[in-house]
């Protein structure tokens, strides 16, 4: 996205979570735009990358502390990214990363409200605030109230998390308020607890059930948080809640051939024992809204992000999915020699014409759904 | 002209000889093929008895040179177990499998795959369409070949066929190929498996967020308004249509400026006679009823087997709603009356069809 670059930034740019792969890319990124003056980084531990000339802080959100540097650095524009479902490193606690994500948010936003420089806020969120039920409609719009919300989990803190930045958007009307509800987050060595479990050498299913997974790609993650840090164009508004997805569903099934990982579909309870004896072992996160996102998925409406934020994904949810299987490393059932498997039964059978018969066919088809 | 000598006597011979080369002597090629061998040689035919039967001198010669080219031509014997054009059907469907096993195929928003349905949920009901329940389908061109369209329709029959049924009718008979999406009670999209093929079938929850949006993608949904009071009413009420639910589907119909196509189903009341609802075992299980027939529960899996009726399905004529205002999906007067007015269409169609039916299974 060249256009990112011309969007002018406010002159000082405050950046949370940046000891994250994610937070540590935004902050190099927004060191590119000409009309920044500083970044401050924010985090309680020092990253492991490189910050480039960021002004690293070491403050604990969840401490008044981060009100002083607010205001003794004049900041106007807060990238809010410490909101994420997976502890950082591997001794921190469900329970801190909890109080990171809430007690934290709450912190930051005091702070920014006592700050008067401050004039943009982005919050990075998830879709998890919608859940995952049979229940609710199949397409989740950003009006959509969820039958049944998240009763616990990463699920319930962006829901509390979400709850305290519209509060504060009430008391600081002069801010200009962005909430992104990102869906998946995939790409290339991405760390999130799903793309954890796509890692596991078999995949386990539940039984009975296809969820609908929607992705969005790292590099439009950074485009868009740059988008909605910089000053709005022309005719498009950038404050507001927008879900944040790639165009187009894939369904768990199709994701585990893609990836060629066989899945071993298993009943509901099992599921959920094999996720505590993977999570005992530290080998993934099975965490409980982390199944129901595996047994009845998640479809999010993106009309908003593309006519009022004005922002088009580079990838789709699959072209995401494709860079993600690309650095995964092959499974078990590769798709090209499955492909080739049955290629070579066609070859015996005597159909020397089954490739073409195929492309065909997938032509043929792919113009019907088009034409559709 | 020639054609129509040529078939029935072809599908006479293939009932003498089997069922396997019905497919195969209907095809075109090979019976162009039969043409020219005949040509090269008349003479003796082994068929003369039917030859004289069928009155057509034509018709023998060319059975008896295709059986010739069957047998000479190519690796005979796999044509003549799996019929002529095997190899194709069998590219096709290796072709297909690739794609599945490879997971290169799409779905949309919803878990539509269309591939799926076309190619193995379809033919997976048809025979019961077309063989067991006997469906015949007037009005279907009431359905507009483009835009959106609420197909309203009445339900009956303990378990959902007539959803399914309705479904394959729209398929396989629209003259534009359309697909009817249908909106489900959440019991549906609650249980295991059933779920998962509802949605690969093109079905979604019926809400009203989920409605609008088919029908503004310009879909053929369709709905059921009654619900579980007309899937699980007693056999004494049947083809009386229960109420309509609070007409919700109306005001998304006039949000969407969609036409409303009324449907009436005749047949789907008799496949399974409810006599008595177990009440208490529904609650144990989570279903809204438990079924009993004469048949289910006493006779076990086999008391689910659907009663052979004959099934009518006739669609009415569309109901316009982009005359209305955007207000007056808010005017619940205009709801009311447009709920009755639907509702007293498929009611009326119903006490039609049932006039004109001969008997329930023929």
């Amino acid at each position: 996205m060249q256009e990112g670059r011309r969007i002018p930034l406010g002159k000082v740019v405050l950046v949370t979570g940046v000891a994250r792969r994610l937070g540590g890319r935004l902050v190099r990124r927004i060191q590119r735009d000409p009309t920044v003056d500083r970044v401050l980084a924010v985090d309680t531990v020092e990253p492991d990358h490189d910050l480039g000339d960021a002004e690293f802080v070491r403050a604990d959100i969840r401490h008044p502390t981060v009100g002083r540097v607010l205001i003794e650095n004049a900041v106007d524009t807060v990238v809010h990214m410490d909101v994420t479902g997976t502890p950082l490193g591997p001794r921190a606690s469900r329970a801190s990363l909890k109080e990171t994500n809430v007690i934290g948010t709450m912190q930051l936003l005091g702070a920014c409200q006592k700050a008067p420089s401050v004039e943009r806020l982005v919050v990075k969120s998830s879709t998890n605030v919608y859940g995952s039920a049979p229940r609710d409609p199949a397409v989740f719009t950003e009006t959509t109230v969820p039958r049944r919300l998240p009763s616990g989990g990463f699920a319930k803190d962006t829901v509390e998390v979400e709850g305290y930045v519209r509060g504060f958007a009430r008391r600081r009307p002069d801010v200009a308020v962005a909430v992104l509800r990102f869906a998946n987050i995939l790409g290339p060595g991405a760390d999130t607890p799903l793309a954890e479990y796509f890692a596991l050498p078999v995949l386990p299913t539940v039984l009975g059930y296809d969820p609908r997974l929607q992705f969005v790609h790292e590099d439009d993650v950074i485009d868009v948080l740059m988008l909605a840090a910089g000053k709005p164009r022309k005719g498009h508004l950038n404050s507001g809640t927008f879900n944040i997805a790639g165009d187009g569903v894939l369904l768990l099934s199709q994701c585990a051939r893609r990836l060629g990982r066989p899945t071993a579909p298993t009943l509901l309870p099992a599921v959920t024992w094999i996720g505590s004896a993977l999570r005992s072992v530290g080998m993934t996160d099975f965490a409980p809204e982390q199944i129901r996102l595996l047994t009845h998925g998640r479809v999010v409406d993106t009309r908003q992000m593309r006519e009022v934020l004005g922002f088009a994904p580079g990838y789709t949810t699959t072209q995401t999915f494709c860079d993600f299987a690309g650095s995964l490393g092959p499974g078990l059932l590769p798709p090209d020699q499955v492909g080739r498997a049955v290629d070579a039964l066609a070859a015996r059978l005597g159909l020397g014409r089954i490739a073409g018969t195929a492309a065909d066919h997938h032509d043929s088809a792919t113009k019907e759904r088009t034409h559709g | 002209m020639a054609d129509a000598k040529v078939i029935p006597f072809d599908d006479d011979r293939a009932r003498g000889t089997g069922p396997r080369r019905r497919t195969t002597g209907r095809k075109r090629p090979a019976a162009d093929a039969g043409a020219q061998a005949a040509r090269q040689q008349p003479a003796e035919s082994p068929l003369s008895a039917v030859q004289e039967a069928s009155g057509d001198p034509e018709a023998p010669d060319e059975a008896e040179a295709e059986t010739e080219a069957q047998e000479g031509g190519g690796p005979g014997l796999l044509d003549r177990l799996l019929g002529g054009d095997w190899d194709r059907k069998a590219a096709h469907g290796l072709s297909f499998l690739r794609r599945r096993l490879t997971g290169d195929y799409e779905v949309d928003e919803f878990g539509y795959d269309g591939e799926l349905t076309d190619q193995v949920l379809m033919p997976l009901f048809r025979p019961l369409y077309e063989k067991y329940f006997r469906v015949e389908v007037k009005g279907i061109e009431n359905i507009p070949d483009t835009g959106g369209a609420l197909v309203v329709c009445n339900h009956s029959g303990t378990l959902p066929w007539d959803g399914l049924m309705l479904q394959v009718a729209v398929h396989d008979h629209h003259p534009a190929d359309r697909t009817l999406r249908l909106l489900g009670a959440d019991l549906v999209f609650k249980l295991p498996v059933i779920n998962e093929l509802a949605r690969k079938g093109g079905h979604t929850l019926a809400c009203s967020e989920d409605a609008q949006r088919l029908l503004e993608r310009g879909e053929v949904t369709g709905v059921m308004p009654e619900g579980f009071k007309g899937l699980g009413k007693p056999f004494s009420e049947r083809y009386k249509l229960q109420r309509f639910g609070r007409g919700g589907f109306v005001s998304t119909a006039l949000k969407a400026k969609a036409p409303i196509v009324p449907c009436s189903i005749v047949g789907a009341e008799e496949i399974y006679p409810m006599i008595g609802n177990a009440k208490t075992v529904a609650r144990l299980l989570g279903f809204p009823y438990f079924p009993v027939t004469p048949t289910f529960p006493w006779l076990g899996p086999l008391g689910a087997v659907p009663l052979p009726t004959k099934w009518t399905i006739q669609f009415g004529e569309p109901i316009p709603t982009d005359g209305y205002p955007p207000e007056a999906a808010e005017d619940p007067m205009l709801m009311f009356n447009l709920t009755d007015q639907v509702r007293e269409t498929i009611q009326h169609t119903l006490y039609k069809l049932l006039v004109q039916r001969r008997s329930v299974f023929f």
